[in-house]
């Protein structure tokens, strides 16, 4: 590839940025309706969250369906504080530091018992510690109990409440994308890709596998937890169910397969696709009760991962190489990450991968 | 005080052993086929409400029909198999499998959502309301004899294991799958009846659950983390560790019920968190469980 081909791509990726940005910056300026702009607060929100459960799981390979510990939690720190301390207004947003330590916090001791552990079992885990989190929040007095909290009062008019979210999400999501971008360029993000290749020789090749581990999984925790407090300032409630639920990790783990598994795009894609489609689902009467919003959801995941595997991003980044190299002898296979795309004209292979998989 | 803990241990040990054959088929599952099965709670609710729908409208007793609902949900997990479980192989899989029992789970309760709603049920029978006075307790007969049921089935799966050729294959695919293909045995068949034999169980295990419970299609989360923690702490893929895990976590959390019922569950999970600490594959667990 001569230079200039490479400066091209660079600038076209880098005019693509800024067009994006422009629009994201633009959006609650031109839809004013707050309608229309809440949809852009959850999607920026679950794009946020999806990124961050990406850094974590999608580069190390850990299967997380825990992370609504760290949203609940955040959540649950701004409520208790800002009520102990008796701070109303926009003051309570100093309090975001303060949630993403109680993450960070929680995060190391569950990391170092959930980690010692792989694959199902990690899983498991990960569902008990979840569930124990939700019994504390039903069970104890301070976090209120079944009727959970309510957030310090904003007393900002209802027409623009959502555009200083819209922004603070926007800040949340881009930092996040940032730090995704960032982990997956560097050193770290090669150990955690070590690891999730094979974690016994990435030991054996001098990975400190327990401690890049819990860096991720608190880094991971950590933004999960400061954008759970602001999801609960913007919607002024939470309850046990609502801030510990259980549908939120399979939503998040559905978001980054549709997008693309361990790439940074990804999970921001597959968000800016589920969220605003379960948020308009459910605004539709023949949807109320959620009833059919579920199958739905559990249909897309089944088309999801059994026709594309491998999500939006990586087949599409395929399809184009395979467009680019049209007619060229193919050298190199397209990508040698993750499984190879199913081959309709052979029937499938047996289930288990032989050998080393166990 | 005595009293009422010692009834709490006799009642823990009753109702592990219907939960010790639902985990049963769960860890059946996994071991054959390395999959979690997180459809299983769901399913569970499915066979309770199959259960109901047969009391209620066609007036057929809760015990006869699971003549009925154990072939149904038998062919319903041989059916789940062949058409998601399959096709799915490669690095991913654990997670992929994962995600697709998952969406089963979400599909079978917003469908059951649809045609039942979500007020609570429980089946009804003379033996659901009833007991029996034995040594100062009184012990509901539908424990006595769901236990009954459970123990007779769990004898039967041990029968199978170990005294069929189909068992035969069945632990040979368990220690080595490589090594079972390579002298002959259809992998994907035994696999597809694994599936079958460990989805119909769940058909008696609903029927004793909604016997037991008030229920609605939402109650399958709470019975698969329920089940979860079991199989974890018998070591995954171990029928007897299973069976043991079960009677030990359900008689501890109904023993802490006398105490503390809110807590009651909490201690349940910290048990397995505690136990994991101490020993990572869990009671009875083989070493290659921990290795990826």
């Amino acid at each position: 590839m001569s230079p200039r081909t490479v400066n091209r791509g660079l600038a076209l990726k880098l005019g693509g940025l800024a067009v994006l940005a422009a629009i994201v910056i633009a959006f609650p300026q031109v839809y004013t309706n707050p309608a229309i702009t809440n949809y852009g607060v959850f999607a920026l929100i679950y794009v946020t969250v999806a990124s961050a459960w990406n850094i974590f799981s999608g580069n190390t390979g850990y299967i997380s369906l825990g992370q609504a510990v760290f949203y609940g939690s955040g959540a649950y720190a701004m409520g208790i504080a800002a009520r102990d301390w008796h701070l109303t207004g926009t003051t309570v947003f100093a309090l975001l530091p303060l949630c993403a330590a109680v993450g960070a916090i929680i995060a190391v001791p569950f990391g170092l018992i959930a980690l010692r552990v792989r694959r199902h079992t990690f899983i498991v885990i990960t569902i008990a510690v979840f569930f124990i989190f939700q019994l504390m929040a039903f069970n104890f007095s301070f976090t209120g109990g079944s009727s959970g909290l309510s957030s310090p009062f904003l007393t900002w008019p209802a027409s623009t409440y959502n555009t200083p979210f819209y922004y603070i999400a926007l800040g949340y999501a881009a930092g996040t994308v940032a730090i995704a971008w960032l982990v997956r360029r560097s050193r770290f993000g090669l150990q955690l890709r070590a690891i999730r290749d094979d974690e016994d020789r990435a030991r054996g090749l001098g990975v400190r596998a327990m401690r890049v581990k819990l860096s991720a999984f608190v880094l991971s925790g950590a933004i999960t937890a400061m954008i759970g407090a602001v999801w609960f300032f913007y919607i002024n409630q939470v309850e046990p169910q609502t801030g510990f639920d259980p549908l939120f990790d399979l939503t998040i783990v559905l978001m980054v397969f549709l997008g693309g598994y361990g790439s940074v795009a990804g999970p921001v894609l597959g968000a800016l696709i589920i969220e605003p489609l379960t948020l308009w689902l459910n605004t539709q009467p023949q949807f109320s009760g959620g009833d059919l919003s579920e199958i739905l959801l559990g249909a897309i995941f089944l088309v999801v991962v059994l026709f594309m595997p491998r999500g939006i991003i990586p087949s599409g980044g395929e399809l184009i190489t395979k467009l680019r190299t049209r007619g060229r002898p193919a050298v190199v296979p397209a990508t040698t990450i993750g499984p190879a795309p199913p081959d309709p004209t052979r029937p499938p292979l047996p289930a288990r991968p032989s050998g080393g998989a166990r | 005080m005595t009293r009422e803990i010692t009834q709490a241990i006799v009642d823990g040990i009753l109702v592990g052993g219907v939960y010790a054959l639902m985990a049963v088929g769960l860890t059946l599952i996994f071991g054959v086929l390395d999959i979690i099965n997180i459809a299983q709670g769901v399913l569970v609710i499915l066979g309770a409400y199959l259960s109901y729908s047969l009391s209620t409208k066609a007036h057929i007793d809760l015990f006869v029909g699971l003549l009925i609902t154990v072939p149904a949900m038998f062919v319903i997990g041989v059916v789940i198999h062949w058409a998601f479980i399959r096709r799915l192989r490669g690095t991913e899989r654990t997670s992929m499998t994962l995600l697709v029992t998952y969406a089963v789970a979400l599909i079978v309760e917003g469908i059951l959502y649809k045609i039942y709603g979500a007020n609570n049920v429980t089946l009804n029978a003379s033996y659901t309301s009833t007991s029996v006075h034995v040594l100062g307790f009184y012990l509901p007969w539908i424990f006595i004899y769901g236990f009954i049921l459970a123990i007779v089935l769990v004898v039967a799966i041990y029968a199978l294991l170990y005294r069929t050729r189909f068992g035969r294959s069945v632990r040979a695919i368990m220690q080595d799958e490589t090594a079972a293909r390579l002298v002959g045995i259809d992998v994907n068949r035994v696999a597809a009846l694994t599936f079958g034999i460990g989805v119909a169980v769940t058909a008696v295990g609903g029927m004793f659950f909604g016997a037991t419970n008030a229920f609605n299609a939402n109650s399958g989360y709470d019975l698969i983390s329920r089940l979860l923690a079991i199989i974890i702490l018998g070591g995954l893929g171990s029928v007897g560790g299973a069976l043991a895990a079960s009677v030990f976590m359900i008689t501890l959390e109904s023993v802490v019920t006398v105490w503390y019922p809110t807590w009651a569950i909490v201690v349940f999970y910290a048990a397995l968190v505690l136990v994991l600490l101490i020993r990572p594959t869990g009671f009875f667990g083989r070493k290659e469980v921990r290795a990826q």
